[in-house]
Protein backbone atom coordinates (compact mmCIF):
# COMPACT_ATOMS: atom_id res chain seq x y z
CA UNK A 1 0.00 0.00 0.00
CA UNK A 2 1.31 3.50 -0.46
CA UNK A 3 1.40 6.06 1.69
CA UNK A 4 -1.99 7.04 3.27
CA UNK A 5 -0.38 9.92 4.73
CA UNK A 6 0.15 11.41 1.43
CA UNK A 7 -3.41 12.02 0.07
CA UNK A 8 -4.47 14.05 2.99
CA UNK A 9 -1.16 16.19 2.97
CA UNK A 10 -1.31 16.55 -1.02
CA UNK A 11 -5.14 17.40 -1.27
CA UNK A 12 -6.16 20.69 0.52
CA UNK A 13 -9.99 19.77 0.76
CA UNK A 14 -8.86 16.94 2.58
CA UNK A 15 -6.29 18.91 4.61
CA UNK A 16 -8.82 21.60 5.18
CA UNK A 17 -11.55 18.94 6.68
CA UNK A 18 -9.84 17.54 8.96
CA UNK A 19 -7.91 20.53 10.66
CA UNK A 20 -11.58 22.50 11.20
CA UNK A 21 -12.48 18.88 12.60
CA UNK A 22 -9.29 19.39 15.13
CA UNK A 23 -9.17 23.00 15.71
CA UNK A 24 -13.58 22.58 16.59
CA UNK A 25 -13.36 20.07 19.16
CA UNK A 26 -12.42 22.51 21.74
CA UNK A 27 -15.00 25.07 21.28
CA UNK A 28 -17.80 22.11 20.84
CA UNK A 29 -16.44 20.54 23.89
CA UNK A 30 -16.26 24.08 26.08
CA UNK A 31 -18.85 26.65 24.05
CA UNK A 32 -21.51 24.82 22.96
CA UNK A 33 -22.83 23.16 26.07
CA UNK A 34 -22.40 27.04 27.80
CA UNK A 35 -24.76 27.75 25.23
CA UNK A 36 -28.01 26.41 26.73
CA UNK A 37 -27.04 25.82 30.37
CA UNK A 38 -29.23 27.76 33.17
CA UNK A 39 -26.35 29.45 34.79
CA UNK A 40 -25.07 31.38 32.07
CA UNK A 41 -28.95 32.09 31.06
CA UNK A 42 -30.86 32.76 33.65
CA UNK A 43 -29.74 36.28 35.56
CA UNK A 44 -29.04 36.09 39.38
CA UNK A 45 -32.02 36.62 41.68
CA UNK A 46 -32.96 40.35 41.86
CA UNK A 47 -30.80 41.29 38.52
CA UNK A 48 -31.91 44.99 37.27
CA UNK A 49 -31.86 45.62 33.87
CA UNK A 50 -30.43 49.14 33.16
CA UNK A 51 -31.79 52.37 33.26
CA UNK A 52 -32.42 54.33 30.45
CA UNK A 53 -29.25 56.60 31.46
CA UNK A 54 -27.45 53.88 32.86
CA UNK A 55 -27.98 52.27 29.18
CA UNK A 56 -26.88 55.59 27.20
CA UNK A 57 -23.65 55.49 29.97
CA UNK A 58 -23.05 52.07 29.27
CA UNK A 59 -22.67 53.45 25.53
CA UNK A 60 -20.19 56.15 26.46
CA UNK A 61 -18.35 53.53 28.52
CA UNK A 62 -17.92 51.48 25.18
CA UNK A 63 -17.21 54.66 22.89
CA UNK A 64 -14.55 55.96 25.10
CA UNK A 65 -13.12 52.51 25.38
CA UNK A 66 -13.32 52.02 28.91
CA UNK A 67 -12.90 48.46 28.84
CA UNK A 68 -9.69 48.78 26.96
CA UNK A 69 -8.38 49.63 30.16
CA UNK A 70 -10.72 48.34 32.87
CA UNK A 71 -11.53 44.71 33.03
CA UNK A 72 -15.66 43.75 34.76
CA UNK A 73 -14.92 40.85 35.80
CA UNK A 74 -13.55 39.71 39.77
CA UNK A 75 -12.18 36.24 39.34
CA UNK A 76 -12.38 33.82 42.17
CA UNK A 77 -9.39 34.13 43.61
CA UNK A 78 -8.99 36.04 47.69
CA UNK A 79 -6.19 38.84 46.29
CA UNK A 80 -8.96 39.82 43.73
CA UNK A 81 -12.23 39.41 46.05
CA UNK A 82 -10.72 41.35 48.97
CA UNK A 83 -10.18 44.28 47.19
CA UNK A 84 -13.04 44.52 44.81
CA UNK A 85 -15.67 42.03 46.50
CA UNK A 86 -17.67 38.15 45.95
CA UNK A 87 -16.34 36.78 42.53
CA UNK A 88 -18.40 37.89 39.51
CA UNK A 89 -21.09 35.07 38.39
CA UNK A 90 -22.27 33.81 35.44
CA UNK A 91 -26.18 35.40 35.74
CA UNK A 92 -25.03 38.85 36.57
CA UNK A 93 -23.84 39.22 32.97
CA UNK A 94 -27.05 37.68 30.91
CA UNK A 95 -28.49 40.55 29.73
CA UNK A 96 -24.32 42.36 28.49
CA UNK A 97 -24.64 42.83 24.59
CA UNK A 98 -21.87 42.96 24.31
CA UNK A 99 -20.19 42.12 27.48
CA UNK A 100 -17.49 43.94 28.98
CA UNK A 101 -15.34 41.47 31.13
CA UNK A 102 -12.08 42.99 29.17
CA UNK A 103 -8.98 41.38 29.80
CA UNK A 104 -6.74 44.12 30.41
CA UNK A 105 -6.35 45.87 33.68
CA UNK A 106 -4.43 48.93 33.38
CA UNK A 107 -6.86 50.56 35.71
CA UNK A 108 -8.63 48.25 38.16
CA UNK A 109 -11.54 46.23 37.94
CA UNK A 110 -15.06 47.71 37.78
CA UNK A 111 -17.44 45.10 38.25
CA UNK A 112 -18.31 46.03 41.55
CA UNK A 113 -17.54 49.94 41.66
CA UNK A 114 -21.37 50.59 42.19
CA UNK A 115 -21.77 52.29 45.57
CA UNK A 116 -18.02 52.69 46.21
CA UNK A 117 -17.56 56.39 45.29
CA UNK A 118 -19.84 59.21 45.61
CA UNK A 119 -20.99 60.57 42.24
CA UNK A 120 -19.45 64.05 42.96
CA UNK A 121 -15.90 61.85 43.32
CA UNK A 122 -16.70 60.17 39.75
CA UNK A 123 -17.26 63.86 38.64
CA UNK A 124 -14.34 65.60 39.77
CA UNK A 125 -12.26 61.91 38.68
CA UNK A 126 -13.71 61.74 35.25
CA UNK A 127 -13.07 65.30 34.65
CA UNK A 128 -9.28 65.23 36.18
CA UNK A 129 -8.21 61.71 37.79
CA UNK A 130 -5.15 63.82 38.97
CA UNK A 131 -7.59 65.84 41.03
CA UNK A 132 -8.28 63.25 43.22
CA UNK A 133 -5.86 60.30 42.70
CA UNK A 134 -2.52 62.33 41.96
CA UNK A 135 -0.50 58.97 40.79
CA UNK A 136 -3.19 58.28 38.28
CA UNK A 137 -2.53 57.61 34.50
CA UNK A 138 -6.13 57.94 33.07
CA UNK A 139 -6.73 60.18 30.56
CA UNK A 140 -9.27 62.72 31.30
CA UNK A 141 -12.87 63.47 29.96
CA UNK A 142 -13.62 67.02 30.18
CA UNK A 143 -15.83 66.90 27.40
CA UNK A 144 -18.58 64.47 28.71
CA UNK A 145 -19.75 67.30 31.27
CA UNK A 146 -20.20 69.68 28.20
CA UNK A 147 -22.06 67.06 25.85
CA UNK A 148 -25.57 66.86 26.48
CA UNK A 149 -27.82 63.34 25.81
CA UNK A 150 -30.77 64.18 22.99
CA UNK A 151 -32.31 60.03 23.90
CA UNK A 152 -33.21 59.85 20.14
CA UNK A 153 -32.21 56.40 20.12
CA UNK A 154 -32.54 55.48 23.75
CA UNK A 155 -36.01 53.87 23.47
CA UNK A 156 -35.19 51.90 19.85
CA UNK A 157 -31.64 50.90 22.04
CA UNK A 158 -34.10 49.72 24.53
CA UNK A 159 -36.47 47.86 22.30
CA UNK A 160 -33.26 45.96 20.81
CA UNK A 161 -32.09 44.76 24.21
CA UNK A 162 -35.64 43.55 25.38
CA UNK A 163 -35.39 41.64 21.99
CA UNK A 164 -32.78 39.96 23.10
CA UNK A 165 -34.79 38.50 26.73
CA UNK A 166 -34.42 41.82 29.02
CA UNK A 167 -37.08 42.26 30.66
CA UNK A 168 -37.83 46.02 29.63
CA UNK A 169 -41.67 47.03 29.84
CA UNK A 170 -43.42 49.39 27.95
CA UNK A 171 -43.51 52.37 30.19
CA UNK A 172 -39.58 51.99 29.94
CA UNK A 173 -39.31 52.29 26.58
CA UNK A 174 -41.70 54.64 26.56
CA UNK A 175 -40.30 57.28 28.91
CA UNK A 176 -37.05 56.46 27.95
CA UNK A 177 -36.39 59.97 25.80
CA UNK A 178 -37.59 61.91 28.32
CA UNK A 179 -35.02 60.33 30.85
CA UNK A 180 -32.16 60.90 29.22
CA UNK A 181 -32.74 64.33 27.34
CA UNK A 182 -31.13 66.95 28.49
CA UNK A 183 -28.28 64.87 30.89
CA UNK A 184 -24.98 65.12 30.13
CA UNK A 185 -22.98 62.25 29.11
CA UNK A 186 -21.26 62.78 32.55
CA UNK A 187 -24.22 62.18 34.52
CA UNK A 188 -24.98 58.91 32.57
CA UNK A 189 -22.05 57.42 32.57
CA UNK A 190 -22.30 58.02 36.69
CA UNK A 191 -25.39 56.47 36.86
CA UNK A 192 -23.72 53.76 34.54
CA UNK A 193 -21.41 53.50 36.78
CA UNK A 194 -22.94 53.81 40.55
CA UNK A 195 -25.25 50.37 38.86
CA UNK A 196 -22.25 48.37 38.25
CA UNK A 197 -22.31 45.14 40.15
CA UNK A 198 -25.05 46.31 43.12
CA UNK A 199 -27.44 43.69 42.03
CA UNK A 200 -26.21 40.69 43.79
CA UNK A 201 -25.49 42.77 47.55
CA UNK A 202 -29.10 44.55 47.33
CA UNK A 203 -30.96 41.42 46.34
CA UNK A 204 -29.33 40.00 49.54
CA UNK A 205 -29.85 42.91 51.53
CA UNK A 206 -33.76 43.19 50.42
CA UNK A 207 -33.89 38.93 50.92
CA UNK A 208 -32.87 39.41 54.77
CA UNK A 209 -34.50 42.47 55.38
CA UNK A 210 -37.67 40.63 54.19
CA UNK A 211 -37.09 37.35 56.86
CA UNK B 1 -25.50 20.10 33.10
CA UNK B 2 -28.08 18.09 31.79
CA UNK B 3 -27.41 14.61 30.82
CA UNK B 4 -27.63 15.25 26.79
CA UNK B 5 -25.05 17.73 27.29
CA UNK B 6 -23.17 16.01 30.00
CA UNK B 7 -22.80 12.85 27.76
CA UNK B 8 -22.13 15.40 24.60
CA UNK B 9 -18.79 16.70 26.31
CA UNK B 10 -17.84 12.99 27.53
CA UNK B 11 -18.74 11.61 24.51
CA UNK B 12 -15.99 14.66 22.81
CA UNK B 13 -13.72 14.71 25.01
CA UNK B 14 -12.82 10.97 25.59
CA UNK B 15 -13.49 10.27 21.86
CA UNK B 16 -11.13 12.71 20.82
CA UNK B 17 -8.12 11.16 23.35
CA UNK B 18 -9.04 8.15 21.73
CA UNK B 19 -8.29 9.71 18.23
CA UNK B 20 -5.35 11.00 19.14
CA UNK B 21 -4.49 7.26 20.16
CA UNK B 22 -5.17 6.07 16.74
CA UNK B 23 -3.60 8.61 14.83
CA UNK B 24 -0.37 8.39 16.82
CA UNK B 25 -0.18 4.57 16.31
CA UNK B 26 -0.95 5.30 12.22
CA UNK B 27 1.44 7.24 11.91
CA UNK B 28 3.74 5.22 13.86
CA UNK B 29 3.85 2.48 10.96
CA UNK B 30 5.56 2.79 7.93
CA UNK B 31 3.30 2.53 4.99
CA UNK B 32 6.09 3.32 2.18
CA UNK B 33 7.41 0.59 0.30
CA UNK B 34 10.39 2.43 1.25
CA UNK B 35 12.69 0.58 4.09
CA UNK B 36 13.17 2.59 7.19
CA UNK B 37 16.51 4.25 6.94
CA UNK B 38 16.32 4.36 2.99
CA UNK B 39 16.30 6.76 0.99
CA UNK B 40 12.88 7.94 -0.42
CA UNK B 41 13.98 9.16 -3.86
CA UNK B 42 14.55 12.20 -4.24
CA UNK B 43 17.86 14.22 -4.09
CA UNK B 44 18.09 18.03 -4.35
CA UNK B 45 22.06 19.61 -4.74
CA UNK B 46 22.81 16.17 -2.43
CA UNK B 47 20.37 16.84 0.21
CA UNK B 48 18.84 13.42 0.06
CA UNK B 49 15.07 12.37 1.96
CA UNK B 50 15.86 8.98 4.52
CA UNK B 51 12.43 7.53 5.30
CA UNK B 52 12.90 7.93 8.98
CA UNK B 53 10.09 7.07 11.84
CA UNK B 54 8.94 9.24 14.29
CA UNK B 55 11.68 10.59 16.54
CA UNK B 56 11.20 8.13 20.07
CA UNK B 57 11.21 11.13 22.41
CA UNK B 58 8.38 13.20 20.64
CA UNK B 59 6.28 9.92 20.61
CA UNK B 60 7.20 9.24 24.00
CA UNK B 61 6.06 12.65 24.77
CA UNK B 62 2.67 12.11 23.17
CA UNK B 63 2.03 9.20 25.03
CA UNK B 64 2.53 10.77 28.23
CA UNK B 65 0.38 13.29 27.39
CA UNK B 66 -2.21 11.65 26.39
CA UNK B 67 -2.47 9.39 29.81
CA UNK B 68 -1.56 12.73 31.64
CA UNK B 69 -5.06 13.71 29.83
CA UNK B 70 -6.79 10.36 30.80
CA UNK B 71 -5.63 10.73 34.66
CA UNK B 72 -6.33 14.79 34.75
CA UNK B 73 -10.09 13.67 33.42
CA UNK B 74 -10.12 11.03 36.94
CA UNK B 75 -8.83 13.42 39.05
CA UNK B 76 -10.86 17.22 38.45
CA UNK B 77 -13.70 17.93 37.21
CA UNK B 78 -13.66 17.54 32.92
CA UNK B 79 -16.27 15.02 31.70
CA UNK B 80 -19.79 16.59 32.17
CA UNK B 81 -21.33 15.76 35.47
CA UNK B 82 -18.58 13.71 36.59
CA UNK B 83 -17.08 15.81 39.34
CA UNK B 84 -13.76 13.92 39.41
CA UNK B 85 -12.24 11.81 42.16
CA UNK B 86 -10.45 14.51 44.12
CA UNK B 87 -13.52 16.36 44.68
CA UNK B 88 -11.86 19.27 43.63
CA UNK B 89 -13.23 22.78 41.74
CA UNK B 90 -11.95 26.43 41.81
CA UNK B 91 -15.17 28.18 42.96
CA UNK B 92 -18.70 27.44 43.01
CA UNK B 93 -19.72 29.54 40.00
CA UNK B 94 -23.36 27.86 39.56
CA UNK B 95 -24.94 30.01 41.68
CA UNK B 96 -27.28 32.81 41.53
CA UNK B 97 -27.32 34.86 44.62
CA UNK B 98 -25.52 35.20 47.67
CA UNK B 99 -27.26 33.41 50.17
CA UNK B 100 -26.46 29.90 47.19
CA UNK B 101 -23.33 31.51 47.80
CA UNK B 102 -23.19 30.96 51.12
CA UNK B 103 -25.36 27.45 51.20
CA UNK B 104 -22.64 25.96 48.49
CA UNK B 105 -19.91 27.17 50.40
CA UNK B 106 -21.40 25.33 53.26
CA UNK B 107 -22.38 21.90 51.46
CA UNK B 108 -19.00 21.86 50.15
CA UNK B 109 -17.41 21.86 53.20
CA UNK B 110 -19.89 19.39 54.66
CA UNK B 111 -19.41 17.05 52.12
CA UNK B 112 -15.94 17.68 52.27
CA UNK B 113 -15.29 18.92 48.60
CA UNK B 114 -12.59 20.64 47.89
CA UNK B 115 -13.73 24.37 46.93
CA UNK B 116 -10.16 26.17 46.10
CA UNK B 117 -11.60 29.64 46.50
CA UNK B 118 -13.57 28.90 49.91
CA UNK B 119 -9.84 26.76 51.19
CA UNK B 120 -8.12 30.44 50.80
CA UNK B 121 -10.60 32.54 52.41
CA UNK B 122 -11.10 29.84 55.73
CA UNK B 123 -6.51 29.77 55.56
CA UNK B 124 -6.40 33.83 55.27
CA UNK B 125 -9.31 33.75 57.89
CA UNK B 126 -7.33 31.43 60.33
CA UNK B 127 -4.26 33.89 60.05
CA UNK B 128 -5.98 37.36 60.21
CA UNK B 129 -9.05 36.31 61.56
CA UNK B 130 -7.78 36.00 65.49
CA UNK B 131 -5.35 39.40 64.66
CA UNK B 132 -8.48 41.52 63.86
CA UNK B 133 -10.61 40.25 66.40
CA UNK B 134 -8.33 41.25 69.15
CA UNK B 135 -7.94 44.52 67.74
CA UNK B 136 -11.58 44.65 67.67
CA UNK B 137 -11.62 43.57 71.72
CA UNK B 138 -9.91 46.42 72.54
CA UNK B 139 -11.05 50.05 72.49
CA UNK B 140 -10.41 53.03 69.02
CA UNK B 141 -8.50 54.85 71.91
CA UNK B 142 -6.54 52.09 72.96
CA UNK B 143 -5.69 50.83 69.16
CA UNK B 144 -4.75 54.69 68.62
CA UNK B 145 -1.97 54.47 70.66
CA UNK B 146 -0.56 51.02 69.36
CA UNK B 147 1.77 51.19 66.34
CA UNK B 148 1.01 48.24 64.93
CA UNK B 149 -2.52 48.53 64.83
CA UNK B 150 -1.76 51.99 63.69
CA UNK B 151 -0.33 50.80 60.62
CA UNK B 152 -2.70 48.08 59.65
CA UNK B 153 -5.46 50.76 59.42
CA UNK B 154 -3.41 53.06 57.36
CA UNK B 155 -2.94 50.15 54.87
CA UNK B 156 -6.51 49.39 55.01
CA UNK B 157 -6.81 53.13 54.62
CA UNK B 158 -4.31 53.39 51.50
CA UNK B 159 -6.64 50.54 49.70
CA UNK B 160 -9.93 51.49 50.66
CA UNK B 161 -10.38 55.33 51.44
CA UNK B 162 -7.09 57.14 49.88
CA UNK B 163 -9.28 58.00 46.49
CA UNK B 164 -11.04 60.26 48.53
CA UNK B 165 -9.67 61.40 51.44
CA UNK B 166 -5.92 61.21 49.54
CA UNK B 167 -3.28 59.24 50.75
CA UNK B 168 -2.32 60.76 53.26
CA UNK B 169 -5.92 61.89 54.73
CA UNK B 170 -5.70 65.45 54.15
CA UNK B 171 -8.79 64.97 51.76
CA UNK B 172 -8.91 67.67 48.66
CA UNK B 173 -11.96 70.09 47.32
CA UNK B 174 -14.95 68.18 48.09
CA UNK B 175 -13.52 65.46 50.39
CA UNK B 176 -12.57 66.20 54.43
CA UNK B 177 -9.17 66.67 55.59
CA UNK B 178 -9.15 63.78 58.30
CA UNK B 179 -6.14 64.76 60.15
CA UNK B 180 -7.50 67.96 61.46
CA UNK B 181 -9.88 68.81 64.69
CA UNK B 182 -12.84 69.68 62.37
CA UNK B 183 -15.72 67.27 62.28
CA UNK B 184 -18.86 67.33 60.37
CA UNK B 185 -20.32 65.04 61.77
CA UNK B 186 -17.90 63.75 65.34
CA UNK B 187 -14.80 62.70 65.84
CA UNK B 188 -15.21 60.83 68.83
CA UNK B 189 -13.85 57.09 68.06
CA UNK B 190 -17.63 55.83 68.04
CA UNK B 191 -18.49 58.76 65.59
CA UNK B 192 -16.04 58.24 63.34
CA UNK B 193 -16.47 53.96 63.22
CA UNK B 194 -20.24 55.25 62.94
CA UNK B 195 -19.37 57.35 59.83
CA UNK B 196 -17.39 54.42 58.31
CA UNK B 197 -19.84 51.92 58.96
CA UNK B 198 -23.08 53.60 57.63
CA UNK B 199 -21.71 56.44 55.33
CA UNK B 200 -23.10 60.07 55.63
CA UNK B 201 -25.14 61.98 53.31
CA UNK B 202 -24.73 66.03 53.19
CA UNK B 203 -27.62 68.05 53.02
CA UNK B 204 -26.77 71.98 52.33
CA UNK B 205 -30.11 72.76 50.22
CA UNK B 206 -29.88 74.91 47.07
CA UNK B 207 -30.83 78.51 47.47
CA UNK B 208 -30.42 79.57 44.09
CA UNK B 209 -34.18 79.81 43.69
CA UNK B 210 -34.80 81.23 46.84
CA UNK B 211 -32.14 84.42 46.62
CA UNK B 212 -31.29 86.86 44.09
CA UNK B 213 -27.88 86.93 43.16
CA UNK B 214 -27.51 89.66 45.47
CA UNK B 215 -28.91 88.54 48.14
CA UNK B 216 -26.60 85.05 47.69
CA UNK B 217 -23.40 87.65 47.69
CA UNK B 218 -25.13 89.49 50.69
CA UNK B 219 -24.89 86.00 52.61
CA UNK B 220 -21.87 84.83 51.42
CA UNK B 221 -20.18 87.84 52.48
CA UNK B 222 -21.51 87.36 56.19
CA UNK B 223 -20.81 83.59 56.56
CA UNK B 224 -17.27 84.57 55.41
CA UNK B 225 -17.27 87.57 57.77
CA UNK B 226 -18.00 84.57 60.59
CA UNK B 227 -14.53 83.07 60.56
CA UNK B 228 -12.99 86.93 60.69
CA UNK B 229 -12.72 87.61 57.35
CA UNK B 230 -12.13 90.87 56.05
CA UNK B 231 -15.30 91.69 53.95
CA UNK B 232 -17.76 94.83 53.35
CA UNK B 233 -19.05 95.41 56.34
CA UNK B 234 -22.79 96.79 54.22
CA UNK B 235 -22.99 93.69 52.27
CA UNK B 236 -22.14 91.48 55.20
CA UNK B 237 -25.10 93.23 57.60
CA UNK B 238 -27.57 92.64 54.86
CA UNK B 239 -26.61 89.04 55.00
CA UNK B 240 -27.10 88.93 58.92
CA UNK B 241 -31.12 89.33 57.79
CA UNK B 242 -31.19 86.56 55.92
CA UNK B 243 -28.75 84.28 57.83
CA UNK B 244 -32.04 82.90 59.92
CA UNK B 245 -32.65 80.49 57.01
CA UNK B 246 -29.36 79.02 57.40
CA UNK B 247 -29.08 78.80 61.33
CA UNK B 248 -31.62 76.52 61.32
CA UNK B 249 -29.19 74.16 59.91
CA UNK B 250 -25.38 75.76 61.19
CA UNK B 251 -26.94 77.13 64.69
CA UNK B 252 -27.58 80.90 65.00
CA UNK B 253 -23.74 81.64 66.27
CA UNK B 254 -22.92 79.69 62.80
CA UNK B 255 -20.78 76.68 64.26
CA UNK B 256 -22.76 74.05 63.11
CA UNK B 257 -24.17 71.17 64.22
CA UNK B 258 -22.68 67.82 64.24
CA UNK B 259 -25.70 65.77 65.19
CA UNK B 260 -27.02 66.69 61.69
CA UNK B 261 -23.37 67.25 59.80
CA UNK B 262 -24.37 70.61 59.44
CA UNK B 263 -20.67 72.73 58.99
CA UNK B 264 -19.19 75.21 61.58
CA UNK B 265 -19.19 78.26 59.34
CA UNK B 266 -16.29 80.16 61.93
CA UNK B 267 -13.42 77.94 62.17
CA UNK B 268 -12.23 79.08 58.50
CA UNK B 269 -12.04 75.37 57.04
CA UNK B 270 -13.73 74.99 53.86
CA UNK B 271 -14.79 71.86 52.39
CA UNK B 272 -15.51 73.42 49.05
CA UNK B 273 -13.34 76.40 48.86
CA UNK B 274 -13.78 79.51 50.68
CA UNK B 275 -13.58 82.23 48.07
CA UNK B 276 -16.18 84.36 48.15
CA UNK B 277 -17.25 82.97 44.54
CA UNK B 278 -17.45 79.48 45.96
CA UNK B 279 -19.34 80.21 49.21
CA UNK B 280 -21.76 81.74 46.67
CA UNK B 281 -21.59 78.33 44.64
CA UNK B 282 -22.42 76.46 47.63
CA UNK B 283 -25.23 78.84 48.68
CA UNK B 284 -26.47 78.32 44.89
CA UNK B 285 -26.36 74.81 43.91
CA UNK B 286 -26.23 73.30 47.66
CA UNK B 287 -23.70 70.06 48.41
CA UNK B 288 -24.65 66.78 48.85
CA UNK B 289 -21.33 64.86 49.66
CA UNK B 290 -21.88 61.41 49.90
CA UNK B 291 -19.28 58.82 51.90
CA UNK B 292 -20.28 55.64 51.22
CA UNK B 293 -20.75 52.63 53.99
CA UNK B 294 -17.98 50.28 54.70
CA UNK B 295 -19.59 47.67 56.34
CA UNK B 296 -20.35 45.08 53.89
CA UNK B 297 -17.37 46.20 52.11
CA UNK B 298 -14.60 45.89 55.04
CA UNK B 299 -16.59 44.25 57.58
CA UNK B 300 -17.09 45.65 61.51
CA UNK B 301 -13.48 44.24 62.64
CA UNK B 302 -11.82 46.02 59.88
CA UNK B 303 -13.27 49.38 60.11
CA UNK B 304 -12.51 49.28 63.65
CA UNK B 305 -8.99 49.43 63.61
CA UNK B 306 -9.46 52.16 60.21
CA UNK B 307 -11.30 54.66 62.59
CA UNK B 308 -8.41 53.66 64.95
CA UNK B 309 -5.80 55.02 62.27
CA UNK B 310 -8.11 57.95 61.63
CA UNK B 311 -8.06 58.38 65.38
CA UNK B 312 -4.76 58.52 65.76
CA UNK B 313 -4.00 61.36 63.12
CA UNK B 314 -5.97 63.99 64.89
CA UNK B 315 -5.15 62.53 68.27
CA UNK B 316 -1.38 62.00 68.19
CA UNK B 317 -0.53 63.32 71.61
Amino acid sequence: MSNQHERVEKNVGWLSIFMIIAISIGGLVEITPLIFQSQTNEPIVGLKPYTALQLEGRDIYIREGCNNCHSQMIRPFRSETERYGHYSLAGEHVWEHPFLWGSKRTGPDLARVGGRYSDEWHHVHLHNPRDVVPQSNMPAFPWLAENTLDGELTAKKMEVFRGFGVPYTDEDIAGAKAAVTGKTEMEALIAYLQSLGTSLSEADKAMRESE
Amino acid sequence: MSSFWSAWVIVLTLGLLVAIIVLLRWNMKNYTDVAEGEEMGHEFDGIVEINNPLPKWWTYLFWICIVWGFVYLALYPGLGNFQGLLGWKSSNQDVRSLAESRAAEKRAEEEGLIVEYDRQMRAAEAEYGPIFAAYAARSIEDLAADPEAVAVGQRLFLQNCSQCHGSNAMGGPGFPNLTDDDWLHGGSPAKIKETIIGGRQGAMPAFGEQFTDQQITEVATYVLSLSGRKVDPELAAAGKTRFAVCSACHGVDGKGNQDIGSANLTDNIWLYGGSQAKVEETLRYGRNGVMPAWKDILGEDKVHVVAAYIYSLSNEQ
